[in-house]
């Protein structure tokens, strides 16, 4: 395989925003990216004119960038609608950064929104159902996680007093954040006793089904110096897809991020013990604790202990998932976005209440399919360049 | 002449009853789900008929409104080496458990038969 090359501190992203969040009745998908990506840019202090390249997705819309570069009314050099679920997004700035490095363009924007909430009500799914597992009915995608998590299980030892945390503590740090979805109090007890959907995931072990929109921009490190906001740098970003359908992933228990990161880590010349801030996409509860491990903060096996008596809730050892996560903040659909502003937010010192003391270095993940795509980013202020 | 589609083929061998997984025609190594060429290699496949044998990988019960009970839906180890989505009938569905050994059994399901698996006794 060639050396896994990335343009490290080349590229920052300089502005975030977010719309919609929770509910956003009456508004088409199109219409929240567009409020999203207009709030980014004038987060990062810029115009629609200044953009020349637009990378996003739309939750019922294959032409997403061409529909939201229209909207905005730019001439985008490069468009991108490169679509691998939840992940996407992760993979757009992967793209933006060699792409700004390389002269393809100088102000990138990324973009996504659903309306799914008030629209349907439930997931839009642009998937064609697989012959070999539609027609046992698996709930789409709970059971594909569910069966992680059953594994997971077996295999380690892991709880559902221990899942249940991971949905505890995602509700702790949203209530912190005024923009998250979900706030009222939940302990492990209401977890355990929520309505079961496929077990051992019950209806509080899975993400929420809200409206909501993302955006950020991102520029090349010496624009950046210009601009509003605190540059936030991509230091590394790598991304592995293991397959489509659960049925077909090679063990439930590791995911393609254990790959991903350790490339990732090593472009950024880190180490999992130097991040101070971990977004991660927390579709269900047993994805916090698979992508802890992938990650490299605890052994394979041990995410389920690692997660226990708080340690990734406010004032905990860890600091994960700070904006409450898809389980209590916001989950339109596709949540990877919403890690990446999350991450700027600490980096650049906007997060509020919520804000991590000295938070210099931070992961961005993924997950897209049912834990099929995964991709993550290093990013870091100018202290981790 | 058409060249048959491997899905085709692979229910038509349901149809007469028998569970057949292609393999690689080199390596010897099964696949499923069935495909034109063996993943990775590119290499010819061919048919074979499998024991039907396998054991529990991963299971989940998934509820309905009561008063129908919840349904499993398991991933399932064949003893050839390859993992189909299935379900284990003839116990209630929280009663699958990891581990447990199975065997394949051919039912119809609308336009195409399925595979389902039954609970093993111990020492059969």
């Amino acid at each position: 395989m060639s050396e896994d090359r990335f343009p490290r501190g080349r590229t920052a992203i300089v502005g975030t925003g977010t719309w919609g969040m929770g509910e956003a009745p009456g508004l088409s998908s199109l219409e929240i990216a567009a409020q999203a990506s207009l709030a980014a840019l004038a987060d990062a202090g810029l115009a629609p004119s200044d953009l020349d390249g637009v990378f996003g997705c739309l939750p019922d819309d294959m032409f997403a960038g061409l529909s939201i570069s229209e909207y905005l009314g730019i001439s985008p050099r490069i468009t991108d609608n490169n679509r691998v679920g939840g992940s996407s997004f992760q993979t757009h700035a992967i793209l933006a950064a060699m792409a700004i490095e390389a002269g393809q363009c100088d102000v990138a924007l990324i973009a996504y929104a659903s309306n799914q909430r008030s629209a349907s009500g439930k997931l839009v799914s642009a998937s064609t159902p697989f012959l070999y597992e539609t027609r046992y009915r698996p709930l789409t995608p709970i059971s594909a996680y569910a069966l992680a998590a059953s594994r997971h299980m077996h295999q380690f030892g892991t709880t559902r007093e221990q899942l249940a945390e991971v949905a505890v503590s995602a509700r702790k740090w949203a209530q912190l954040n005024p923009d998250a979805f979900m706030r009222d109090d939940l302990s492990i007890e209401d977890v355990l006793g929520a309505r079961q959907v496929s077990s051992p995931l019950g209806v509080r072990d899975c993400c929420l089904v809200t409206d909501g929109g993302a955006a950020v921009v991102m520029v090349s490190a010496e624009r950046a110096r210009d601009l509003r906001q605190k540059p936030v740098y991509l230091l590394g970003g790598a991304a592995e897809t293991t397959h489509r359908w659960i049925s077909q992933m090679p063990d439930l228990t590791v995911s393609g991020t254990a790959e991903a990161a350790r490339r990732a880590y090593a472009q950024a010349g880190v180490s999992a013990a130097d991040v101070d801030v971990v977004e991660l996409y927390d579709a269900f509860t047993i994805n916090t604790i698979l992508m802890l491990e992938d990650l490299g903060f605890c052994p394979k096996g041990e995410g389920g202990r690692f997660v226990a008596d708080g340690a990734i809730a406010p004032g905990g050892r860890l600091p994960v998932n700070t904006n409450g996560g898809g389980l209590s903040c916001v989950h339109p659909g596709m949540y990877g976005l919403f890690t990446m502003v999350e991450a700027t937010r600490q980096l650049n010192g906007t997060a509020g209440r919520r804000q991590v003391a000295g938070a210099e270095l931070a992961v961005s993940h993924g997950n897209g399919g049912v834990l099929s795509s995964q991709a993550l980013l290093v990013l870091g202020t100018a202290a981790a360049l | 002449m058409q060249t048959p589609s491997p899905d085709t083929e692979f229910f038509n061998h349901l149809r007469d009853g028998r569970l057949m997984i292609q393999r690689g025609v080199e390596s010897g190594r099964f696949v499923y789900y069935p495909r034109f060429a063996e993943p990775g290699t590119g290499k010819p496949l061919e048919w074979a008929e499998v024991s039907g044998f396998g054991t529990v990988y991963a299971a989940t019960a998934i509820s309905r409104k009561p008063p129908q009970g919840p349904y499993n839906v398991s991933l399932v180890d064949l003893d050839e080496g390859v993992r189909m989505m299935s379900r284990v009938e003839g116990l209630p569905a929280e009663a699958v458990t990891i581990g447990m050994r199975v065997k394949a059994r051919i039912v119809d399901d609308g336009d195409l038969p399925l595979v389902v698996f039954d609970p093993v006794e111990a020492g059969a």
